[in-house]
């Protein structure tokens, strides 16, 4: 860790791992209780993509980083503040209607980050994003059906969709954020303009939100911060869980 | 000099095909009738200067839990074949793509029971269906059950008309 420019690239390469493995980690909580055996599969699947595309990215951040930390030390041995994830992925997941609305919108969003990220000077994240993306493109359409099946369904199942809809948006605000980290990143070659990402996603939600019969949530205050290590109460209760077992147990190995 | 560089090179391409022929064993543990050269896993085998044996291989699915097994299976073979150096990469770019699997390795999926991949990996509109033929009667009548199925790579079907139960190679 020597040049400015690599401290920058190795926080992004944490935003992006710590982003999918949180929500990937959300998912798996689905496991074993999702409404039917099909959707437990599915989210359980979903959540194993996105782990796996955290993957590479703690093992190039470690190399990078060069202090002989591991992709699980990155993973397992950080606190909630060292963490530098989106806080839209570390939402409850509530019920099955709050949990598509999340999917919905950071899958979206993730579709095109990736999309994006396919051009970047970094071959790691070049790799990843290739596959990321198409894996995405099935999480959309897995969630975009469910919303519009429950918007468009029973009064109840209408009126949940629409509070998982307006229960995410805060934290949609954040996902098109660029710091000096991302024009630093953007500058290199390396990373996207998120900023540019925003009417297309918009173009998107509202497609399938009205669809769904349901009404697209007005842009108001946006909760921040996740990105520079501020989080909800979420957070810790979820490493909490993750982080037990390596914790209880250092250098514990399969 | 010449002649003893001449026979170090005989014996690196002895070690190298000794590697290739010992990864050719290696199977894919979740599609046991497919080996990781069918796959298109298996990218790569080369010998460096000093003998060292080189064996690229590339993830599947992102959070495929076979690719630790596959890299595991590939050091054991090499191990068990007597190659002494050797080295396994792990590719993420280019990323590995479904239309990389062989002909052949198709044609064994359809045998297994489990229908192909489409050729050409692409996004598709909301509730589309996708035209997957049944691997059991070849009726191309079939449904979706659901996008997800009991490995990452593959969805859940249903034929029409046998009423079979299949598994679809999704494809990315």
């Amino acid at each position: 860790m020597s040049s400015p420019d690599q401290a920058a690239h190795l926080k992004y390469l944490l935003r992006l791992a710590d982003t999918s493995l949180i929500l990937g980690h959300r998912l798996s909580e689905w496991s074993g209780r999702a409404p039917t055996l099909e959707e437990d599969i599915a989210l359980s699947n979903i959540g194993l993509d996105l782990i796996g595309q955290a993957r590479p990215l703690y093992a190039h951040a470690a190399r990078l980083e060069g202090q002989g930390r591991s992709e699980d030390d990155l993973a397992f041995l950080r606190d909630p503040e060292e963490y530098l994830n989106l806080q839209i992925v570390e939402r409850p997941n509530k019920d099955f209607a709050v949990t598509m609305a999340r999917q919905l919108a950071y899958s979206t969003f993730a579709e095109l980050a990736w999309s994006a990220l396919k051009a970047s000077r970094d071959p790691e994240i070049a790799g990843v994003a290739a596959k990321a993306e198409k894996e995405c493109t099935y999480h959309v359409r897995h969630s975009a059906e469910w919303v519009i099946r429950l918007g468009d369904g029973t009064a109840e199942s209408h009126a949940r969709m629409q509070a998982g809809l307006d229960d995410v948006w805060m934290y949609t605000g954040e996902m098109f954020e660029v710091d000096d980290i991302d024009r630093a990143m953007i500058a290199a070659g390396i990373g996207f303009d998120a900023s540019a990402l925003k009417p297309r996603w918009t173009e998107a939600m509202r497609e399938v939100i009205a669809e769904a019969t349901l009404k697209m949530p007005g842009d108001g205050w946006m909760s921040t911060g996740g990105r520079r290590g501020v989080h909800t109460e979420h957070l810790g209760h979820l490493l909490a869980q993750m982080q037990v077992l390596p914790r209880a147990h250092p250098g514990a190995a399969w | 000099m010449s002649s003893a560089l001449s026979a170090s090179d005989t014996s690196i391409d002895a070690t190298l095909a000794m590697a290739r022929a010992a990864l050719e064993s290696v199977t894919d543990p979740e599609l046991p009738f497919l080996t990781i050269a069918d796959m298109g896993i298996l990218r790569d085998v080369r010998a460096r200067a000093d003998g060292t044996i080189e064996i690229d291989i590339t993830p599947t699915y992102s959070g495929c839990p076979a690719t630790d097994v596959i890299r595991l299976d590939v050091e054991v073979a090499l191990a068990k074949a007597g190659v002494e150096r050797f080295e396994v990469r792990n590719i993420l770019s280019p990323a590995w793509t479904t239309d990389w699997m062989s002909a052949e390795a198709r044609e064994k999926l359809r045998a297994n029971g489990i229908a192909p991949p489409e050729k050409a990996s692409g996004k598709r509109a909301l509730f589309s269906t996708t035209e997957v033929t049944c691997p059991h009667c070849g009726a191309d009548a079939t449904e979706r059950v659901s996008e997800f199925g009991s490995t990452a790579c593959k969805a859940h079907y249903r034929c029409r008309v046998c009423l079979e139960p299949f598994e679809y190679f999704k494809c990315i």
